[in-house]
């Protein structure tokens, strides 16, 4: 049996989400132009007042907004609330560019508990589960947002942040916990530290984890899944839409689940702004219409995938987003072609490989240069040279069925790659553009 | 009898090697005859060591890759001909070798000793038996 958090709102009618959306678009839109200099002034450019808005129809007619416009309105430019209502701010970790940095009001925050509430039910948890936190606590988005949901629920929180893997394994024994809460990569390598200390998946009690932040392939959930012995769900959010639960995955985990009620989705074409037709796919954008502090309008989330209103067998209503390939930051282009990390990593699983790995690119005489590292697992080994070089060559093969450009594949020992606690580091990118 | 013989994987890289000897050196082990195969990218560091469950088992801990595998040790003359009369015979019985290495010296200097790694092990014996032939113990090989 499919449980929800609001069962009222996720599975409401479509028109009544649709009504519901408008009613809180045209009062977010009067609320930015009124109190934010900075969406006035985009809008006055763009030559559209509040009354032109006067539900979600009229979306297409506002100016998106993108992660050039968060740096140039730094740190204050966009806050939607006057600072004394704010309660808190998170911010990125600015490995793409500039740092943002993200304001809440109380309001905010509860909303966004809800989000990932409903993200931890829908993943079967309930007030007697024991709920793992092992996401980063601090200005990272992940630990206080799945910590605020599971309180929500009711579970039992254990906040324990990244890192000390062994104590993450000891507590989650002592402490029966049920559901884990981290990124996929953090995942896989409990799994791999359990394996090494002797553990399968029936000496821990776990039974679901949320896991994102990162984006990762179909093969990932696979390999989570049997290692760990759960049920491997994704969630999908951004730091300037709040943090996790924008969208989650049900019981059917097939697509995430937005928001709607909160957060209005819409796919682009990344390079002229048209709006696409369902199904398609493009970049996704998001007008968060009830968030005070930090009202995002249009946002170019630059993450890539397709939407559907299908009926979902969970009962659910709310769109489901597809899991994104990865956000354009992360694409690479690599003489000329486009690159997703994920798409690599479906190719290493595929493999028999462990989702330990590193891509390199650097550019020789003006060619790009591309090799994937990974490492072998101990039982791929054997004493004759030929058969490791036919690993090598298939391997290579593989990936360049999936990307149509040639990798150099190096095959590396177990644990030569650095272990992440929190977001992987799967790219070195050398060249000098 | 067949021979346990260790092979590890070595990344491509400066030091790889020795950080190996170093930990065999640090843990007593003794190598009674290494061979080295080579790539671009990697190599294989194959060995005969005095206490092989030792070996792997202190070479898992320091995470080098290694696996085991069953090679046969002849005794050859050090002597023009030794090793064409050995091989001979393995023409003979049809075995088909996929590589070789040699290592001379221990207490008896006069007698050399090859390392075969053959694709079919049990058969080659048998037949290398029928043959006349005496592949050496694994107490015989720590005896050198």
């Amino acid at each position: 049996m499919e449980r929800y958090y609001q069962p009222e709102i996720e599975c409401a009618p479509r028109e009544e989400i649709v009504r519901l959306q408008s009613e809180r678009l045209v009062k977010q839109i009067r609320r930015v132009y009124d109190n934010v200099s900075y969406y006035r002034k985009k809008m006055e450019e763009k030559g559209v007042t509040p009354d032109d808005i006067k539900g979600i129809e009229d979306l297409y007619k506002l100016p998106f907004l993108s992660k050039y416009d968060l740096r140039d309105a730094y740190p204050y430019g966009l806050l939607g609330a006057p600072l004394g209502d704010c309660v808190r701010i998170h911010s990125t970790s600015g490995t793409t560019g500039k740092r943002v940095i993200a304001f809440y009001t109380q309001h905010d925050i509860d909303l966004w508990d809800d989000c990932c509430a409903r993200a931890l039910v829908a993943a079967g948890a309930t007030r007697d589960d024991v709920c793992q936190v092992a996401y980063g606590y601090g200005l990272f988005t992940g630990g206080f947002g799945l910590n605020g949901g599971s309180h929500k629920v009711g579970c039992l929180t254990v906040p324990i942040s990244s890192g000390n893997t062994d104590r993450q394994i000891m507590f989650i024994q002592d402490l029966n916990a049920t559901v884990l809460c981290c990124t996929p990569s953090y995942a896989a390598y409990l799994g791999e530290r359990m394996k090494e200390l002797g553990m399968g998946p029936d000496d821990i009690p776990l039974k679901a984890g949320i896991f994102g932040a990162e984006a990762w392939s179909e093969e990932m959930r696979q390999n989570i899944q049997s290692t760990l012995g759960i049920k491997a769900y994704d969630i999908y959010g951004l730091t300037e839409l709040s943090g996790p639960g924008v969208a989650f995955e049900c019981s059917d985990q097939h697509g995430m689940h937005i928001n709607e009620d909160h957060f209005i989705a819409e796919i682009i074409d990344p390079d002229t702004g048209e709006v696409l037709p369902e199904g398609e796919t493009g970049e996704l954008v998001i007008t968060a219409v009830d968030k005070e502090a930090f009202p995002m309008i249009r946002y170019r989330t630059r993450d890539i995938c397709s939407l559907t209103r299908e009926k979902c067998p969970c009962g659910r209503t709310h769109v489901r987003m597809s899991k994104p390939k990865g956000r354009t930051d992360d694409m690479l282009i690599i003489r000329g072609v486009n690159v997703f990390p994920s798409q690599i990593e479906t190719v290493l699983l595929n493999y028999g490989y462990e989702p330990n790995y590193l891509i390199v690119v650097d550019r020789v005489n003006n060619t790009d240069t591309f090799e994937v590292r990974v490492e072998m697992t101990p039982g791929m080994f054997t004493d004759n040279i030929g058969d490791i070089q036919a690993r090598q060559n298939a391997l290579s093969a593989g990936l360049q069925s999936m990307l149509g450009i040639r990798a150099k594949v190096t095959l590396l020992a177990p644990k030569s790659i650095t272990r992440s606690e929190g977001k992987a580091v799967r790219v070195i990118d050398n060249r000098k553009i | 009898m067949s021979t346990k013989q260790i092979s590890v994987f070595l990344e491509n890289r400066p030091g790889k090697l020795s950080e190996l000897t170093s930990l065999l050196a640090a843990n007593d082990i003794d190598l009674r005859a290494l061979s080295l195969a080579e790539t671009n990218d990697f190599g294989i560091a194959r060995m005969i060591v005095d206490d092989a469950e030792k070996a792997a088992d202190i070479l898992a801990r320091a995470n080098f890759m290694a696996s085991f595998s069953d090679v046969l040790v002849f005794e050859v003359p050090d002597e023009p001909g030794g090793l064409n009369r050995l091989l001979t015979e393995f023409n003979r019985a049809d075995v088909n070798i996929i590589y070789m290495y040699s290592f001379i010296g221990g207490r008896d200097k006069r007698r050399a000793y090859m390392i075969f790694r053959v694709s079919d092990t049990s058969g080659a014996e048998r037949a290398l038996s029928l043959a006349g032939l005496h592949t050496l113990t694994q107490k015989e090989m720590d005896a050198i």
